[in-house]
């Protein structure tokens, strides 16, 4: 079966400065990978490369089969699901207006909003604005969002800091229910014990190298 | 989703946004309009250099508020926005037209009541058949400067001085939009044809809509 990532030698520069260096990574149908590292070694990076959000410098890769370097990744990004380290809804429109805005772009069913907040526990909260919502609830409509648009990478970056333990379950089954679809996860953290209740492969990522962690 | 559905689906987003936020109604509107009657203020009872000043100041005064209303806040996308946009598979160019058209409705409103308010305050003379030509005139000036705002936008994404370089990009583009909308009535009152002035405009109009639509998806990579 073909990996759902495949990166040899990857480097990555932003704004002049070597930030991936030569990253070598491959992530099976099922898998779920974990990457540790200090602030600043590099993690987000990592990840928005995988997401195809950040373009290489060197080396080469397939995500979900289609080359990095390809020009019409619209298809694949289709297939990405990602939570970064700051919920990206629209703070003047409410949870349920961010969720069937999102359904509508992506061209899903909008009838699956609601059942979608309500397995999220924000059935309650649903006519409230985005900026009045805590951060472990905007948290909960990204989880939320995943859900509607069940993904078949997920990427996800420091996604459970901040949050109760309830969230975390949250993200926890979102990452079986990829596994058991055949979807691959990547999952970072600057915390490894965290890492190694969830993922059966744990790297480190220090100075921009990946190495397989210790 | 198709092109045109997500086009629309961005725009109307904008608008219920911008009505929650109140930015051109409640902020570049009223200011707008304040601007307007700094003039008479100004010249005190001369009242024909008034009537003669009036098309010009509002050329002039939605120009510079246009400009606030194409680069509005809700126009604007965060990094995180714009990653989760890409995920979701929406066009950059969906995203360019669905801003045009969101903007040319704020726009359009905003000029026809800036206007209004002009047309109150200086009484200006008006030629026969203004009304159509001063309609067609300020609403194709309005698509021109949001199309300029918008693409203004997409070059300036994520940076700190979004708004005065977003400004210096659109200041010297829009040359040919005010010349286009401004001459327009001033030949309708010399009497010597206002097509070429409105040709000017909808030429004008089309190719920042080409270039919009052509550039918005290499924009949106290499401000990635």
């Amino acid at each position: 079966m073909d990996p759902i990532v495949d990166f040899r030698s990857i480097g990555v520069s932003l704004g002049g400065h070597p930030v991936l260096r030569g990253v070598n990574l491959t992530l099976a149908p099922g898998e779920v990978l974990g990457v540790s590292g200090p602030n600043g070694s590099g993690k987000t990076t990592l990840i928005r490369t995988i997401a195809t959000l950040t373009s290489i410098d060197s080396g080469s890769g397939t995500v979900l089969g289609t080359d990095l370097t390809s020009t019409s990744l619209v298809p694949t990004r289709r297939k990405i699901g990602m939570i970064g380290h700051h919920p990206a809804l629209i703070p003047e429109l409410t949870l349920t207006e961010n969720l069937t805005h999102a359904a509508r772009l992506a061209g899903i069913e909008v009838t699956r909003v609601a059942n979608a907040l309500g397995v999220v526990g924000l059935e309650g909260a649903s006519d409230r604005r985005a900026d009045a919502c805590s951060f472990g609830m905007r948290r909960r409509v990204e989880i939320a969002h995943l859900l509607l648009t069940r993904p078949t990478l997920l990427l996800l970056d420091e996604a459970a800091s901040g949050l109760d333990s309830s969230a975390r379950d949250l993200i926890s089954a979102m990452v079986d229910s990829t596994r058991s679809r055949g979807g691959g996860t990547v999952v970072v953290s600057h915390d490894e014990s965290q890492l190694r209740g969830i993922a059966e492969n744990v790297m480190s990522l220090s100075g921009g190298r990946l190495e397989p962690s210790r | 989703m198709t092109f045109w559905p997500q086009a629309f689906e961005i725009a109307r987003v904008d608008l219920i946004v911008e009505r929650r936020i109140g930015d051109t109604l409640r902020i570049v509107l009223p200011f707008a309009v304040v601007a307007l009657m700094v003039f008479p203020l100004a010249l005190g009872l001369q009242l024909s250099t008034i009537r003669d000043i009036g098309f010009g100041v509002f050329w002039a005064l939605g120009i510079l508020f246009g400009m606030q209303v194409a680069l509005r806040q809700s126009a604007a996308d965060t990094p995180e926005r714009r990653d989760l946009q890409a995920l979701l598979g929406v066009d950059a160019a969906a995203r360019f037209v669905g801003r045009t058209l969101s903007g040319s409705v704020l726009m359009g409103g905003f000029l026809l009541i800036l206007a209004l308010a002009m047309l109150a305050l200086y009484a200006p003379r008006l030629p026969t058949g203004v009304w159509p030509v001063l309609v067609v005139s300020t609403l194709l000036l309005g698509i021109g400067l949001t199309e300029l705002g918008t693409l203004a936008g997409e070059v300036t994404t994520g940076l700190r001085a979004r708004t005065s370089l977003a400004s210096l990009i659109v200041a010297p583009l829009a040359l040919p939009l005010i010349i286009g909308a401004s001459q327009s009535v001033e030949a309708l009152e010399q009497d010597t044809g206002i097509l070429p002035w409105v040709l000017l405009l909808v030429t004008s109009d089309l190719a920042l809509a080409v270039a919009g639509v052509a550039l918005a998806r290499p924009l949106e990579e290499a401000t990635r």
